[in-house]
């Protein structure tokens, strides 16, 4: 294909930062005076003011969110990981009983809607007297996660070469040190990807949260920013303030780690 | 079965047992307890659990809030997945012979769809605010987004088309960079015009791609919910409630949960179906490769 000029590589950015605008637009209101934010034109406040973020740490429950939702973020991710690795390594290298029917049922489960399922789960929890804890939402965000892990690690796995596991075996070495020390070291960035997506999903889960948490001591930054309270007015500098936080790790996951991202995203879904 | 065949077959058992037992527990086990609950009347706050059979689904097909749920959905999915397809195809095309700021270029274009489906939610929420709101600045128009019936539903649709379209077009932009510049010359060779190339060399060649990608996004519009449920909450008079929104409303608002779950049942078949056709369409590309 011809070489296309610079001029439409620039028109092509300016455009995508068009399309940012309104999270951009909710990044400039968090920044903003009080009294300017209902003043508009100029869409240029007079002054930029950390005021909202203030309010935000210091009255709102949103510091206490930003906590619960690492701890799920990480709690989820390792759980998720722990168990999805070994079933998928052996997905990928051992002859499992039943494994054309359970990796049909790992695939058909990844299609499950949330809402159908969260009504028995609800029961689940409160049966094992975890709704409010971090436990219900680590428990139901890794299970929900748990079918992706398989089958994106049970991919990668399987690109190994048999040889380096039989080799292996020949050296003596068993299954478990056979997996932690060829198959997990080789698939070291597919599992980033992995890992990053099941981090950034319980990050953003909500219906989950919404429903199993009922205070302050579990709930998370989605569900925090959506029970935000306004008295009389809605506080939208608050708001905004609130939303930029809650969106600190997806902007770095896509600006710093945009390699894993994309590599889990395109390898969950085409038939390569 | 030799012994060494044995003893492999245990340790695949070990490796699986933890997440399949997990999964029965936490994923197949409320799949399948959501379709007996759904059979019957569940009302924790009065102690009321008794079965009623078909009872939920026969009141479901006369109800008209359940028909307008049920049609929203459909309108909602149907507008967002098309509109995100041809949208984001046409980011796809714009990205591909980007040189400069490509990693910039996917920043700003994935920023959208990393999002908390809430965050978002607040954004489009403040940006249609009717006194003062962005979008009305900018049209210069004093209208109520959220609070018409008429304008809500597109309203919505435009901010669910924002998050995800991005997933469209880096799905397109990653198959439109495998195309050998060599087919293209061969086209050029040939004299095809820029839309003849498009036509009979690109499309055919991300068909594949866009078939996936439409199943995937079909799937989703279905599920969604965060989106709605905090941007307008189903309202104004339920003109955006989809059958999610419905489901949640009676499971955890009216706390039925035997209704609610009928409901949850009515998206798990209808999502289940387009996962049929999903999973048929792979399978195809299996035999075809």
């Amino acid at each position: 294909m011809r070489r296309r000029p610079l001029a439409a590589d620039v028109a092509v950015l300016a455009l995508l930062t068009l399309y940012a605008v309104p999270f951009l637009w909710q990044l400039l209101t968090s920044f903003k005076p009080e009294a300017e934010l209902l003043r508009v034109p100029p869409l240029w406040p007079s002054r930029l003011t950390l005021e909202h973020y203030g309010v935000v740490f210091a009255q709102s429950a949103m510091p206490r969110a930003l906590a619960n939702s690492l701890a799920v973020g990480v709690l989820t991710t390792l759980l998720g990981c722990a168990l999805g690795v070994p079933a998928a390594y052996a997905m990928a290298t051992l002859r499992v009983p039943g494994a054309g029917a359970l990796m049909l049922g790992i695939v058909a489960s990844t299609a499950f809607p949330q809402i159908a399922t969260v009504s028995p789960l609800y029961l689940v929890m409160r049966g094992l007297g975890l709704r409010d804890t971090w436990a219900a939402l680590v428990l139901a965000d890794a299970s929900f996660a748990l079918p992706f892990v398989i089958w994106l690690m049970t991919r990668f796995m399987r690109e190994i070469p048999r040889e380096l596991s039989e080799a292996a075996a020949l050296d003596g070495a068993g299954r478990w040190l056979t997996l932690l020390k060829i198959h997990l070291p080789l698939t070291a960035p597919g599992l980033a990807s992995v890992a990053l997506l099941t981090f950034l999903f319980a990050w953003n889960e909500f219906l989950f949260a919404f429903t199993f948490t009922a205070t302050e001591a579990s709930r998370t930054v989605p569900v925090a920013l959506a029970l935000f309270p306004g008295v009389f007015e809605v506080p939208w500098g608050d708001i905004a303030a609130a939303s930029i936080l809650a969106s600190v790790p997806p902007v770095l996951i896509v600006v710093l780690l945009q390699r894993w991202l994309v590599r889990g995203l395109l390898a969950g879904s085409l038939t390569e | 079965m030799t012994g060494r065949e044995r003893q492999d077959r245990r340790a695949a058992i070990a490796f699986v047992a933890p997440a399949v037992v997990v999964l029965a527990a936490l994923t197949a086990g409320p799949a399948l307890w959501v379709f007996w609950l759904s059979l019957r009347e569940r009302l924790p706050v009065f102690g009321v659990d008794r079965l009623t059979g078909l009872g939920h689904y026969a009141f479901l097909a006369t109800d008209a809030r359940f028909w307008s749920a049920f049609r929203v959905t459909i309108i909602f999915t149907i507008a967002s997945v098309a509109l995100e397809l041809v949208l984001g195809l046409g980011v796809a095309l714009a990205l591909r012979g980007q040189r400069v700021g490509r990693r910039s270029a996917l920043s700003l274009l994935l920023l959208a769809w990393a999002l908390p489906g809430v965050v978002t939610a607040r954004v489009f929420e403040w940006l249609y605010y009717p006194a003062g709101g962005f979008v009305n600045v900018i049209l210069g128009a004093p209208l109520n987004w959220l609070g018409s019936p008429t304008l809500a539903l597109p309203a919505l649709i435009v901010a669910d088309v924002w998050r995800t379209m991005p997933f469209v077009a880096l799905f397109c932009y990653a198959r439109l960079l495998t195309i050998p510049a060599a087919v293209y010359e061969a086209a050029a060779v040939d004299g095809a015009s820029r839309s003849a190339t498009f036509r009979f060399v690109t499309l055919p060649l991300l068909g594949p791609v866009l078939l996936v990608t439409l199943l995937f996004r079909t799937l989703d519009a279905l599920r969604a919910f965060d989106l709605m449920f905090v941007l307008t909450g189903g309202g104004p008079a339920g003109m955006t409630e989809t059958l999610t929104v419905y489901a949640y409303r009676s499971l955890f608002q009216t706390l039925r949960l035997g209704f609610g779950s009928a409901i949850g049942v009515v998206v798990f078949l209808l999502v289940m179906l387009v996962a049929a056709a999903y999973l048929r369409v792979l399978r195809r590309q299996d035999a075809t490769a």
